[in-house]
């Protein structure tokens, strides 16, 4: 088990070490692909541990959807403009309520680490029936019989806020062109193309 | 320790026989891909160097190793310089689970299909990483652009994998591939076989979904400010990616190594061949479509993916599903 111990030093020190360039890093742009090789090597580590659905899932959903939109929102932000944060000395408005939420966070930590200890009083034991087989069928017998219901409503809570998303940024604006494709493809050239006898010095009137 | 030290060496010595013949390969592939285009539009096309002009890409890649590379002063030098290495290197990783026959696999993962579809869907990193490390507004242009296009094609890509698995059952290729021995996915699932083709195109870059470096307007978009081999890097993972994506196609549609009917003649042909021969096939549709399709409007492809595709393969994934349970052949696993 040397090399699986090796392995895992490996991923979790660069995990580790990522996630506190993450925060201190200067450039936003460096901090996304900080934690990008976050996301990667906690992928790694849940393959270590054999969940290897979960693994790839979160490198297909949150390295290759989240942090390209992620990537894709802060390269639009002015870099130059994030300089002054917490390490050059300069106050900023956001500090405040950052460590309101950050302490939030951290209380919510400790009281699942310590709630832990009484997870057999509080749950009832797993249901996983622990057999041969690969933990992809294992995480779907589960997901789709008894969570069921807590499946579709994280779904359905996902397409409301998908929804309000839409709602929030949609402004509807005047003079606004837009093309249709049905238009554009039934045109022919007999309706769009009109041939005139151009007399000189009168000029045409074209209606537009 | 010397165990271990073995061990190391028989994984170097696979890796290598499994990478050296597909760069060589990407290599013919380029050659192939412009002597394509070349016979459609009436040329000759490369066929100078070698037999053929089969040592065409060879030279090319000799050029510009001895190029000068040249970096942009303004630009973000590691990321610049991370950009290409990572194309090249997630196109070729992804090869590590492409099962060439039932024995020839360098890793043979259970969640295989989820493995490749992960890599190809982090390969718009090095264009977004080129694109914006070059710090100059065309290739960034063409950055945005390629992050958009692939992340809305990633998704109907999912889902066609997601249909093909409801029929097999498993996420290993290798299953999957052995689930066609009767029939090829190709002919229940066809509608399928052409979104997953048509979103492979637009996945890659490649015509007509080239916009990303489309050079009548972004000049070459992401790669504008490369040079020498840096560049090789990027057009060597490109081609390496459309090998992968047809990889992907004939195994999920065509049936992997499988030969096309198992009767005595055809069956005695080794199933690498098979796999290359689809393979090729799949790339030779490439080929041509980028010689005869002019190149999408931004917004086309746009609608085209969301609005045409996804619902299309949604609906089509309902309908697949409801037809299995109907005739209750959804697949029995082993639990």
């Amino acid at each position: 088990m040397i090399i699986h111990s090796i392995f895992f030093y490996f991923f979790s020190i660069i995990a580790i070490f990522s996630s506190l360039m993450v925060i201190t890093s200067r450039n936003t742009i460096n901090s996304v692909f900080f934690l990008i090789l976050d996301f990667i090597s906690v992928g790694c580590l849940f393959i270590m541990v054999g969940a290897e659905f979960l693994g790839m899932i979160i490198l297909i959903v949150y390295v290759g959807a989240v942090a390209v939109l992620f990537l894709f929102v802060v390269m639009m932000l002015n870099v130059a403009e994030q300089k002054n944060s917490w390490f050059t000395g300069k106050e900023t408005k956001h500090i405040h309520s950052g460590l309101i939420v950050g302490n939030l966070v951290l209380l919510e930590l400790l009281v699942v680490v310590g709630g832990w200890k009484y997870k057999d009083d509080l749950m009832s034991s797993s249901t996983l029936i622990l057999s041969n087989t690969s933990n992809t069928h294992q995480l779907g017998l589960v997901m789709y019989t008894d969570y069921v219901l807590y499946f579709q409503i994280a779904g359905i809570i996902l397409l409301l806020s998908m929804i309000g998303a839409i709602l929030l940024t949609f402004r509807e604006r005047e003079g606004v062109k837009r093309q249709s494709y049905i238009k554009q493809i039934s045109r022919n050239p007999a309706s769009a193309v009109e041939l005139k006898d151009v007399e000189s010095n009168k000029g045409v009137k074209i209606d537009d | 320790m010397l165990e271990y030290l073995q061990i190391l060496g028989q994984e170097i010595y696979r890796i290598l026989f499994l990478l050296i013949p597909i760069l060589v390969s990407v290599a013919m592939v380029v050659w192939l891909d412009r002597r394509v285009w070349g016979l459609v539009q009436k040329r000759r096309g490369p066929n100078v160097v070698g037999p053929f002009g089969l040592f065409q890409t060879l030279a090319d890649a000799l050029k510009y190793i001895f190029k000068e590379i040249i970096i942009p002063a303004s630009a973000n030098k590691v990321v610049f310089i991370l950009a290409p290495i990572i194309t090249m290197t997630l196109a070729l990783i992804a090869w590590a689970v492409i099962p060439m026959s039932e024995e020839l696999v360098l890793s043979d993962i259970n969640v295989g299909i989820l493995y490749l579809f992960a890599v190809s869907s982090l390969g718009v990193y090095g264009i977004i990483m080129g694109g914006w490390a070059s710090n100059s507004k065309y290739p960034f242009l063409g950055a945005i652009r390629s992050a958009a296009q692939m992340v809305s094609y990633e998704v109907s890509i999912g889902i066609i994998i997601i249909n093909v698995l409801l029929c097999v059952g498993s996420l290993n290729l290798k299953d999957i591939v052995l689930a066609q021995k009767d029939l090829w996915y190709v002919i229940p699932l066809f509608p399928m076989f052409v979104i997953f083709f048509i979103s492979a195109l637009a996945e890659t870059n490649r015509p007509p979904f080239d916009l990303p470096e489309a050079e009548a307007e972004l000049v070459a978009g992401y790669q504008t400010e490369y040079s020498g081999m840096m560049y090789a890097m990027f057009w060597l993972g490109e081609y390496a990616n459309i090998l992968l994506m047809c990889a992907m196609g004939s195994i999920l549609f065509l049936g992997g190594w499988l030969p096309i009917v198992d009767i005595y003649p055809i069956n005695l042909v080794p199933s690498p061949i098979w796999m290359m021969l689809k393979i090729l096939f799949l790339f030779f549709l490439f080929a041509l479509i980028k010689a005869i399709v002019p190149r999408y409007r931004y917004d086309q492809l746009m609608r085209l993916g969301w609005k045409i595709f996804l619902p299309f393969s949604l609906i089509y994934l309902v309908l697949t599903a409801s037809f299995l349970f109907y005739f209750d052949k959804l697949p029995k696993g082993n639990f």
